[in-house]
């Protein structure tokens, strides 16, 4: 297979795929969970590969239809991409691998049109990874956002009402986008992200610049649930079915975050903008606040599902965090967070969905020792997805802070240091909670016998937390690529 | 300077045996033997590390890179080798006296016991032979987790509530050890153990080098029980007795301790240390806890608490030493850690032994028991002595090298704690000794001296104390290893 042609295949493989669920859920019902497996694995497949070939090799830039950029739209696919893309393929096929028995509880008679919604969802968050165009950005970022909303209406009694909210809320946040875009392309005549690279030095500090990153940076401020512009997130994660808020959770905000490091640190070249504006450290205080904030109301939750979401909103915050640093080791941070939270987070919603298929909820006071037993696989891996979330070592989510503390400090901006491991400790807080729940609290009936759940769903699960361990002491070898980056 | 695994094969060794030992949960005599061949295997693999150190080489293996520039790397220098041959020579007699204790009191979750355990003893290896800061952390960390299950493990309410406050304060340590590496790592450029420091007096302005010690003082100081960050141990007693024991005397507290000798020497470096005046700092704390902690052990009437307030105080003497930043000082504290742990490892396996054997906790029922248990009292009573300072025993030999190295240092005052701290430890010990001889006991009629498998390993390590006091130097040259170690941080020597 030749790496050239790797972009499209991967990010058409969602688009044939959306259109080709319908045509065979018509042939056979019972085909559309393996034929779905067999497009995401090709995807995944292929962005591994593609990732792996990515070392030492020259960015590639894939052009559609002959047209030279900047006229034409072009896929960058470089080590960044490259990593994003492994990093949302992989866990979307792993989550798909467990969506058959979340699908056949939670929505049976709605499986062609989630199947090929999840497709079209996938297409446009590797659109928004690969693409190298403002304009096409927004494209792919609507296809994304109307998927999402379709995907997250599909769940518990209020899921359609916080979907819709999402639905508004998210509007607002492309066309604050969109308006961005429109004012750069005022100023500087051009959609192609190499060529604004190349001319913002000369327009910095012009205020159609400024006044359209503002914008860019609170559209997908609200995209990544970057605080205060959060509101919209907790809800709909914990009223969707468990199989949308397993994958829009790990991937969704931190495809938002991705795009702010890449316009921001790549492309606008955050140190020429800060000169004007104080862009870089607005973020890192909303974004430090989200992290205290986040984990705070975690701790105030009783339901396990709605608690993940908080802390979600405290981890993307990690991530912006190291964006805002704009240092090689905060880049690193905040990179190989993206990565890290994405199996945090997907192992730990897997296993919500693997209770909530069991018990029929996910209420924190009803966790007891019965659980250890009944779910001894389930609950190791939200163990371990829980101490690799306070980040202790060796489990991947030391090594993202141990990289952002490392960088505020090089940053002279020592107090992030203190937020971050403020917020480890936050983390232990409500997560030792539960795993004492889950080891020692008495169960009060009889005992039980072990009742995991079903081995499509169980094996997921337990590859990502492995992969956590994987995934820490690899880190160097994995971000390797990226370090001459961003110097 | 030496490439080999052994280190990390001695590490594996128990870590190993944990899934081994979650396997085997069903049939407890193999559960048992997977935990006594993997200690046995641990204690071999360290002891042929031995000969190198007492030459003064360093056997290490470099695994994979944790951060740029940051290997994960297990160094077995001297010091290194020197607490794991502590920790995997007590680990054996630990698994003994678990076997007896555990079976004799009826305990339940046996098998998460005994592969806590063996993860503990990994988790020591680890600490001992990390050779940088991260790699520390990694297996500090690890310990911590490893220890909780063991202090929760009667899941009664205190056992609950001292799990809580252990990890608070643990997790809240680890936090700090984790600034204060990250500090070091952009300060310095290094996060390695060096003999002599990696800092320079010019590395930090003053108030800032003072905030790194004192992250590094409180995210290692928990373990090691500094006043006033002390108060997880005292109630961490909940646990079962052999997990006190090996929390006391082996692995946790003298990991703590351990860290510090680390810091001090191999970190800040003692030229640092003595030019900024930190280790007066150091030097207060620990004066102050040895004292406090020795007059708190008084009103214990506990057994297991008395001989936690006096482990308190006990570990202070090796942070004391440490201070001294002489070389006798170091050379004292590094033998008062193998001192302190073969007595205080006796104490409480007495403590066990006389409580699952008699269910008696308290000072007050003790009377008489010296009759019924002559084996374990007798080493009771040796240990006792032996904390106090009596010769020969080796609590005798590390409080005189400490003292020395007081002298050595010009410093007066330490040497006046450590006097007054051995009068108080005869006071708090002798009540107990008082009453288990001279009182008369009540319903002891027809019992006996506890299982084989717990008087035996009590008797060992008493008689280890014994025979390490009057020959220091034999068996595993501790003093040489000690005195190698001590000059290797003192720049000039």
């Amino acid at each position: 297979m030749k790496v050239q042609q790797l972009p499209i295949l991967i990010a058409f493989t969602y688009l044939a795929w959306a259109l080709l669920i319908p045509l065979i859920a018509a042939l056979r019902k019972n085909w559309i969970y393996p034929f779905t497996l067999v497009g995401s694995a090709i995807s995944a497949c292929a962005s591994i590969y593609g990732f792996i070939s990515s070392f030492g090799s020259e960015p590639l830039r894939y052009t559609f239809g002959g047209w030279a950029p900047p006229l034409g739209v072009e896929f960058i696919y470089d080590s960044l991409s490259s990593f994003i893309l492994m990093v949302i393929n992989t866990i979307a096929f792993l989550v798909l691998i467990h969506s058959k028995g979340v699908a056949d509880r939670e929505f049976p008679e709605k499986k062609m049109p989630y199947y090929a919604l999840v497709m079209l969802f996938m297409l446009g968050l590797n659109g928004i990874t690969l693409t190298g165009d403002i304009f096409t950005l927004f494209v792919f970022l609507e296809i994304s956002s109307l998927s999402s909303y379709g995907l997250m209406s599909v769940g518990k009694k209020f899921a359609v009402y916080t979907a819709f909210r999402y639905l508004i809320i998210g509007s607002i946040g492309g066309s604050l986008y969109l308006l961005g875009v429109f004012y750069l392309y005022t100023v500087t005549g051009t959609l192609n992200m190499a060529d604004i690279a190349a001319m913002i030095p000369q327009v910095a500090t012009q205020p159609g610049i400024v006044t359209g990153i503002i914008l860019i940076v609170a559209g997908f401020g609200i995209k990544a649930a970057l605080f205060p512009m959060h509101g919209w997130l907790p809800d709909l994660y914990a009223q969707a079915n468990s199989t949308s808020s397993a994958l829009v959770a790990p991937i969704g905000t931190k495809v938002a975050a991705y795009v702010l490091i890449r316009l921001l640190l790549l492309v606008f070249g955050i140190n020429a903008v800060d000169a004007v504006a104080p862009i870089s450290t607005i973020i890192g205080i909303l974004a430090s606040i989200g992290i205290i904030y986040g984990s705070i109301y975690a701790i105030r939750q009783t339901q396990l599902k709605r608690m993940l979401a908080y802390s979600s909103v405290s981890q993307i915050g990690y991530v912006l965090l190291g964006l805002s640093l704009a240092n090689p080791m905060g880049f690193r941070g905040a990179v190989l967070h993206i990565l890290n939270h994405a199996i945090m987070k997907a192992c730990l919603f897997l296993v919500a969905a693997n209770l909530e298929k069991q018990e029929g909820h996910s209420d924190l006071s009803k966790f007891n020792k019965s659980f250890a037993k009944k779910y001894p696989w389930s609950m190791l891996a939200f163990t371990l997805a829980a101490l690799s979330m306070i980040g202790l070592p060796p489990l991947a989510g030391f090594f993202s802070k141990w990289y952002l503390a490392v960088g505020a400090v090089e940053g002279e901006q020592s107090w992030y240091l203190i937020v971050i491991l403020a917020s480890s400790l936050l983390n232990a807080a409500y997560f030792f909670r539960i795993i004492e729940r889950i080891y020692i609290k008495p169960a009060d009936d009889t005992p039980s016998s072990q009742n995991d759940v079903a081995f499509s769903m169980l094996l997921p699960t337990l590859i990502l937390a492995l992969g956590l361990l994987v995934v820490g002491l690899m880190n160097t070898t994995l971000l390797s690529n990226l370090l001459p980056f961003y110097d | 300077m030496i490439e080999s695994a052994v280190p990390l094969l001695a590490l594996v060794a128990s870590l190993a045996a944990v899934p081994l030992i979650l396997l085997s949960g069903t049939k407890p005599n193999l559960r048992e033997f997977w935990t006594l061949l993997a200690a046995l295997i641990k204690f071999c693999l360290v002891l042929t590390l031995l000969p190198n150190a007492l030459q003064g080489t360093t056997t290490q293996i470099t695994l994979l890179e944790l951060f740029p520039g940051i290997p994960f790397i297990l160094k077995a220098d001297p010091l290194g080798v020197y607490f794991a041959l502590i920790a995997s020579g007590l680990w054996i007699l630990t698994s003994f006296y678990s076997i007896g204790y555990m079976r004799g009191a009826h305990e339940k979750n046996q098998t998460r016991y005994f592969a806590s355990f063996a993860l503990c003893l990994s988790s020591t290896l680890g600490i001992a032979f990390a050779g940088n800061l991260v790699t520390f952390i990694v297996f500090f960390e690890m310990l911590t987790l490893a220890t909780y299950p063991l202090v929760i493990h009667k899941e009664t309410p205190a056992a609950l509530a001292a799990s809580r406050q252990y990890l608070v304060y643990t997790l809240t340590a680890g936090v700090c050890l984790i600034a204060a590496s990250v500090i070091t790592q952009v300060t310095t450029g290094s996060t390695a153990f060096v003999p002599g420091g990696i800092y320079t007096p010019l590395s930090l302005p003053d108030p800032a080098l003072l905030l790194v010690f004192v992250l590094f003082l409180v995210g290692i100081g928990v373990k090691s029980g500094i006043m006033p960050l002390h108060s997880w141990l005292p109630s961490a007693m909940a646990a079962p007795t052999p997990v006190s024991a090996l929390l006391h005397a082996v692995a946790v507290v003298k990991s703590g301790v351990f860290g510090l000798v680390r810091v001090v020497g191999f970190i800040f470096g003692s030229e640092t240390l003595a030019q900024s005046h930190l280790n007066i700092l150091l030097m207060i704390l620990a004066g102050f806890t040895v004292l406090t902690a020795s007059l708190l052990a008084f009103k214990q009437e506990n057994l297991k608490k008395r001989l936690a307030y006096s482990t308190v105080g006990h570990l202070s003497y090796i942070v004391l030493g440490a201070s001294l930043l002489s070389p006798l000082g170091f050379t004292g504290s590094i033998l008062h850690i193998s001192a302190h742990a073969t007595m205080k490892i006796t104490l409480f396996f007495c403590a066990g032994a006389i409580y699952v054997n008699l269910h008696k906790e308290n000072i007050p029922d003790l009377n008489g028991i010296a009759k019924v248990m002559p084996f374990t009292m007798a080493a009771f009573t040796l240990a006792a002595l032996g904390l106090a300072g009596v010769p020969p025993l080796n609590g005798f030999v590390s409080k005189w090298t400490l003292a020395q190295g007081a002298l050595q240092a010009d410093m007066l005052v330490p040497l006046f704690i450590l006097v007054i701290s051995g009068l108080l430890n005869i006071g708090y010990f002798f009540p107990i000794i008082h009453r288990a001889y001279f009182k008369e006991g009540e319903h002891l009629e027809g019992k006996k001296e506890a299982s084989a498998f717990m008087v035996v390993p009590l008797v060992i390590t008493a008689l280890l104390s014994v025979l390490l006091g009057i020959f220091p130097n034999h068996f595993f040259h501790f003093y040489d290893l000690a005195t190698a170690i001590a000059k290797t941080l003192i720049p000039g020597n």
